[in-house]
């Protein structure tokens, strides 16, 4: 009975979301108010009815009713609760359901917040919403419904590949999809506008928290899925240029760019036709992910379910929502001219070079992600490029764009002084040169990559800092005055410093443990030693465990050095139910490096193979996104994000998610 | 000329899109590529073994390939994800007496042997393919796929992709079974 509900639910909101994508649109072309009204409602109940129907499907997960296909197909009964709960979205049928979701979400919100838009342009961007909402709609009720019935219902279910049994995955895609489809607000806006046929300051400032919160979900997403990567599937790879991976990395490339832009069409009305290309690009980048994961036209390790005909389903979406958005481009952007004029050399400048470089390295990934098919396409079918091509692509566009990240903010707007800029930045300068010649000296000829990646890390930081230091006047007036002008400062002033900073320190995460990691491979015997990086490890055997649905070898390891003990457990499980097995490794942090073990096969002498790394800095990768997403909820709750807002804290409510 | 560049996206979009429409609208099973090599003797093949590796680090030669028996030949690379998903499998076709060769394709030595060690080392014989030459001989497209050599040391079967169990009982326990008779 329940899942008949969520069955009805979809196909309620199906017929809502049709609703919600022609009336008002006609009605914003024909100047009926009446008609550009029922988008409100109708956005509304989509998010309530699609919430319905994504209970329903949870509530089949969590009583585990084996009568649902879905159910069967990725639960069972043993399965911890906790899994069978984020189960729900572990499948293709039940993310799809999470997807519509997220998109009605955003809909409903930009509904009940956005009561300071222009009637017809909110009227306008719901009806897009709409729009999409109904092929995607269509698309779960035609080839991927989570609510089908099996008879005779089996006994038991078959379990959720164990792989994505995990904490860290269990909430990857939800903020994934947050940020996927939360770009689908700034490509309704980007139409929007289009239709409108007018992109001004207002426009940019309507648009950009929506991409900020799509952006702050994208970057937590990946790198929850770059941290489950880490300690799951390797041995300390946390990015493995998968086509998946590259999915998600490009419409964060482009949505960073988009974030940039649109500061520019706000503050100086220009760059307009070029932020409205970038809108409707990354929402396709989204679609595009999506597409090459559920396709199977590339082969990856989250393709669960590869279905031909699902492929040509988002294919056709695809062409549509982004065919017609970029038709809709090339009729009217050429009329979107104007703005102010700028020498090369000023902020608009830097943020030209900026999305000029986001985009070149979109576009490598793009290419490297799609080339074995190119090959394939043109009778090829020889070569294949995996991290090597794109190392080699992408660390040569990242030193001019980091560069540039640390000059840019010190411009000013129109005509900038580079001499100036550069005069300011003294301070940083030095630290990095001093640091990068220490490392020169230290590792006498050892890795340059490694110096120049420790320079370019430490250049955003420092860059940063020295950015806010000039704004607060810092040492040049007194301590309190300073304070004072540090208190003052509109919320994006910090977002940048964060934002900035935060993406220095995740490189210096990334530099470190590429570069400095060290390992150790030993059979040993309980009771025996090793020693890496100054700590010592002592194995103390093997036990069995039993898990809720899993029986594992758990390795007991303790790890000192100086007074400080680290207990590892790594584990190799074995999943009876699903026939797989999977290695847990154990982690020890100091939060400037990680001691990694992972238990190998065992011996015929009842020895094991043991194998140690010892990464340092890496857990600053993720300390240091966590500070990019920290920056930009910051920014988010900027005063002129909700300027003209009557109720300006409710709206501040509505674009922040919890901290 | 000046609206015209406006048309560029729309024109490289749509390019993109006609290319990766065609082989979905052709019905073609993406993984199912023709090979060249189907019935055709293994290429010329020697390849260095993988120095840390635990089991063995004898490379892989056609030799090895003319086995008298039916065996798989797979593809892999530490750095590919795919090939962990279907690693499992690999595992229980070893345990099941099936000898199976491995080309490590375009892969640090030291994280390959990791890789196995870690995950278990379903493989006879593992050749290190540093620079994707082999790849080329073979025709690799991608990571990871697997090939199945009759006892004469030709190629019979090739599959681009990670192996799912569906896979192995439709086409390759049958073929290995018909193989040995």
């Amino acid at each position: 009975m329940i899942p008949e509900l969520g069955h009805f639910a979809l196909i309620l909101a199906f017929v809502l979301s049709l609703v919600q994508g022609t009336l008002p649109l006609v009605g914003a072309a024909r100047g009926e108010a009446r008609w550009m009204a029922v988008a409100n409602p109708a956005a509304v109940g989509q998010f309530g009815l699609l919430l319905l129907a994504f209970l329903a499907l949870m509530y089949a997960f969590i009583v585990s009713d084996f009568t649902v296909s879905n159910v069967v197909q990725n639960s069972h009964s043993a399965k911890p609760m906790l899994y069978k709960i984020t189960g729900v979205w572990g499948n293709h049928e039940g993310s799809m359901i999470l997807w519509v979701l997220i998109l009605a979400l955003f809909g409903a919100m930009v509904a009940l917040f956005g009561r300071n838009l222009p009637p017809t342009l909110k009227a306008r961007v719901l009806g897009i919403q709409g729009l999409i909402g109904v092929g995607f709609l269509l698309f779960i009720l035609a080839t991927s419904n989570p609510f089908l019935r099996v008879d005779p219902p089996p006994l038991d279910g078959t379990d959720l590949n164990p792989l994505l049994q995990d904490p860290g995955l269990a909430f990857h895609p939800p903020f994934l999809y947050f940020g996927y489809v939360g770009f689908s607000m700034a490509f309704s806006f980007a139409i929007a506008a289009l239709i409108e046929g007018r992109v001004d300051a207002a426009w940019a400032r309507w648009v950009r928290p929506w991409t900020l919160a799509a952006w702050c979900g994208l970057t937590l997403g990946i790198a929850l899925g770059s941290w489950w990567a880490y300690y799951e599937l390797g041995w300390g790879g946390w990015w493995f240029w998968d086509p998946v991976e590259n999915a998600s990395l490009m419409p964060w490339l482009t949505g960073t760019a988009l974030l940039h832009s649109a500061i520019v069409v706000e503050k100086r009305d220009t760059l307009k036709s070029w932020t409205i290309l970038l809108a409707i690009v990354t929402f396709g980048l989204s679609l595009l992910g999506t597409f090459l994961v559920r396709s199977g036209v590339l082969t990856s390790v989250h393709a669960f379910a590869v279905d031909p005909e699902r492929g040509i389903f988002i294919l056709v979406l695809l062409i549509l929502a982004l065919g017609g958005g970029l038709a809709l481009y090339a009729i009217r952007a050429p009329r979107l001219q104007g703005g102010g004029l700028f020498a090369p050399i000023s902020r608009e400048g830097g943020l030209i070079v900026n999305n000029l470089l986001l985009v070149t390295a979109t576009l490598t990934v793009l290419v490297g992600t799609l080339y074995p098919l190119l090959l394939d396409a043109v009778g090829g079918g020889l070569v294949s490029v995996g991290p090597p091509f794109f190392n080699a692509v992408f660390i040569p566009l990242a030193v001019p764009l980091v560069a540039a990240m640390g000059i840019g903010p010190m411009l000013a707007w129109k005509r900038g002084d580079l001499r100036a800029a550069l005069g300011r930045l003294w301070f940083a300068a030095v630290v990095v040169i001093v640091v990068a010649l220490g490392a020169v000296w230290f590792w006498a000829g050892g890795p340059v990559l490694a110096v120049l990646g420790v320079a370019m890390g430490l250049w955003l930081v420092a860059s940063a800092l020295t950015e806010m230091a000039e704004r607060i006047r810092l040492f040049r007036i007194p301590l309190a005055a300073s304070w004072q002008r540090f208190t003052g400062l509109p919320r994006s002033a910090y977002g940048l410093t964060l934002a900035h900073a935060g993406l220095g320190i995740a490189i210096l995460g990334m530099v470190g443990t590429s570069v400095f990691r060290t390992e150790v491979i030993e059979i040993m015997a309980p009771g025996e030693q090793i020693e890496i990086a100054g700590y010592v490890l002592t194995f103390d055997g093997v036990r069995d465990v039993q898990g809720p649905n899993y029986i594992s070898n758990q390795g007991h390891l303790v790890a000192e050095a100086d007074g400080n003990q680290f207990f590892l457990t790594p584990e190799k499980r074995w999943y009876p139910i699903a026939q797989m097995a999977t290695t847990e490794a154990a982690i020890a942090t100091t939060w400037l490096a990680d001691i990694y073990v992972a238990l190998g096969e065992p011996r015929d002498d009842g020895r094991w193979v043991i194998r140690a790394w010892h990464h340092p800095l890496v857990p600053w990768i993720w300390v240091g996104s966590v500070i990019m997403v920290l920056g930009g909820f910051v920014s988010l709750t900027d005063r002129r994000l909700r300027v003209g807002a009557p109720r300006r804290a409710k709206i501040g409510a509505s674009v922040q998610p919890a901290e | 000329m000046r609206r015209l560049v406006y048309l560029v996206p729309l024109t490289v979009f749509l390019a993109l899109a006609i290319w990766l429409a065609v082989p979905l609208l052709e019905g073609r099973d993406p993984s199912a590529l023709p090979s060249a090599l189907i019935d055709q003797a293994v290429p010329v093949t020697d390849l260095p073994g993988i120095p840390g590796r635990v089991r063995d680090a004898v490379g892989l030669t056609d030799a090895d390939l003319l086995a008298g028996e039916p065996i798989l030949v797979n593809v892999f690379a530490s750095w590919c994800l795919p090939c962990l998903a279907e690693h499992p499998l690999l595992m229980g076709l070893s345990d099941d007496g099936v000898t199976i060769h491995a080309i490590n394709y375009r892969d640090d030595p030291a994280d390959s042997a990791d890789w196995l060690a870690r995950h278990g080392d379903p493989f006879d014989r593992v050749g290190l393919d540093r620079d994707g030459r082999a790849g080329v001989d073979w025709g690799v497209t991608g990571v990871p796929e697997t090939f199945v050599i009759d006892a004469d040391g030709r190629i019979r079967y090739r599959f681009a992709g990670p192996l799912t169990p569906a896979i192995l009982d439709r086409d390759i326990r049958p073929l290995l079974a018909s193989l040995n008779q």
